[in-house]
């Protein structure tokens, strides 16, 4: 099973093993504009997918 | 990756600090730093009556959550825009702002826009004509108007806003691009007050906007996620991807952009237009607010159209 990264309405698949870094680099998700979170709690970009993992990325930008 | 000061599991890397830290470290830092900036760039102390600006975003609340928790007299105005875009925008962030205050025990103050003025900030916007279907720049000068009102009435020394270092630098970025000077001498982390206009301070200036969202997020600060309808495509969201971009190659580059500007203003750059735009202020005889020409301020005079505006559109819906 893949790793789930989720932003706002949006859900991507990605392989597991990979860091989360490496995940949002081939999705083209700049780092600095989402924090990732793991079961409700924050988690670095440093952290490897397991298996099944969803990771839900809080946007941090807002503007007007 | 761990926590620097306690090797526990960090919750956040800042590169641009080169600093790891858990949550209970970074929590703490974020209320360290802001007593930190506060005294460095004295926006304030204990004796000021302070009141922060919050809209129900992750930055306002932030600050007021953290200056409450420094001990520092701070009450919060929430301005009602009337702002819906299918989701109940002002409603929802309203009700956030309120519940934080009563679950703290804080003193807010609301001020609602329809029953004040007679429209809601889009209907203000499209009865003068002005910002081509954008109720951005009537927004901004209702807003700056009202806490300026606010804090006089209520005898505040100084007004506070949430602005943390991505939107400092964003605006940066785009006054430098049209090297708009009048703007550059005005932006910074402490304006002080001039006949008829309270002091504003940016405690959160230093913070990246990702900080300050870990930071609401880690104290479980419940804010309104979803933004205003209105800032889809706005020209701030631009800039602040652009400079991520920047410092996605170069960690610190935002910081480094909006300090050094802070270091060349210190040492002279724009000086002498400074004294100019201070020489040139008026008062407006209607609300007593300073203004850049003689007579009615840009507010007062938006006011006036959309009580025109309102009293044709009734006049012409009773003919027909
Ligand atoms: S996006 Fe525009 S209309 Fe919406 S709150 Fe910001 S300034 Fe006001
Ligand atoms: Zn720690
Ligand atoms: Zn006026």
């Amino acid at each position: 099973m893949p790793a789930k990264l989720i932003l706002r309405n949006k859900t991507y698949e990605v392989p597991h093993g990979i860091t989360i870094k490496q995940a949002l680099k081939k999705l083209d998700i700049p780092a600095e504009e989402v924090i990732p979170t793991r079961e409700g709690e924050l988690v670095t970009e440093d952290t490897r997918l397991k298996d099944g993992d969803i990771i839900r990325l809080v946007d941090v930008i807002s503007g007007g | 990756m761990r926590c620097r000061k306690c090797s526990k599991p960090a919750v956040i890397n800042m590169r641009h600090h080169k600093l790891a830290l858990c949550k209970e470290h970074f929590l703490e830092w974020i209320v360290e730093q802001t007593e930190r900036f506060i005294r460095k760039y004295r926006m304030f102390t204990h004796d000021d009556k302070v009141l922060v600006a919050v809209s129900g975003g992750k930055d306002s609340l932030g600050l007021w959550d953290v200056l409450w928790r420094l001990g520092y007299q701070a009450d919060g105005l929430y301005i009602d825009l009337g702002i819906d875009g299918g989701f109940g925008y002002s409603n929802q962030s309203k009700e956030l702002t309120v519940a934080f205050a009563e679950e703290r025990g804080l003193k807010l103050h609301i001020v609602d826009v329809v029953a004040s003025y007679g429209a809601t900030i889009p209907e203000m916007a499209r009865l003068t004509h002005r910002g081509k279907g954008k109720p951005c720049s009537v927004c901004g000068l209702v807003k700056r108007h009202e806490m300026n009102r606010i804090a006089r009435d209520f005898g505040y020394s100084v007004l506070a806003t949430g602005h943390n270092l991505d939107d400092e630098a964003a605006v940066l970025f785009g006054n430098t691009l049209t090297w708009a000077t009048g703007y550059l001498v005005r932006q910074g982390p402490v304006l002080e007050a001039v006949p008829g206009l309270a002091r504003k301070v940016k405690p959160f200036f230093r913070f990246y906007e990702r900080e300050t969202a870990a930071y609401a997020l880690l104290r479980g600060i419940k804010y309104i996620y979803d933004e205003c309808p209105f800032s889809v495509g706005a020209k701030s969201i631009y800039y602040k991807k652009l400079l991520n971009r920047l410092e996605a190659d170069r960690p610190g580059a935002k910081l480094q952009f909006y300090l050094g500007f802070l270091r060349a203003k210190e040492e002279g750059l724009f000086a002498q237009r400074a004294e100019e735009v201070v020489e040139t202020l008026h008062t407006c005889p209607v609300c007593g607010q300073p203004t850049s020409a003689p007579g009615k301020c840009a507010f007062c005079r938006l006011v006036e159209r959309v009580e025109e505006a309102k009293r044709r559109r009734e006049l012409s819906n009773a003919s027909s």
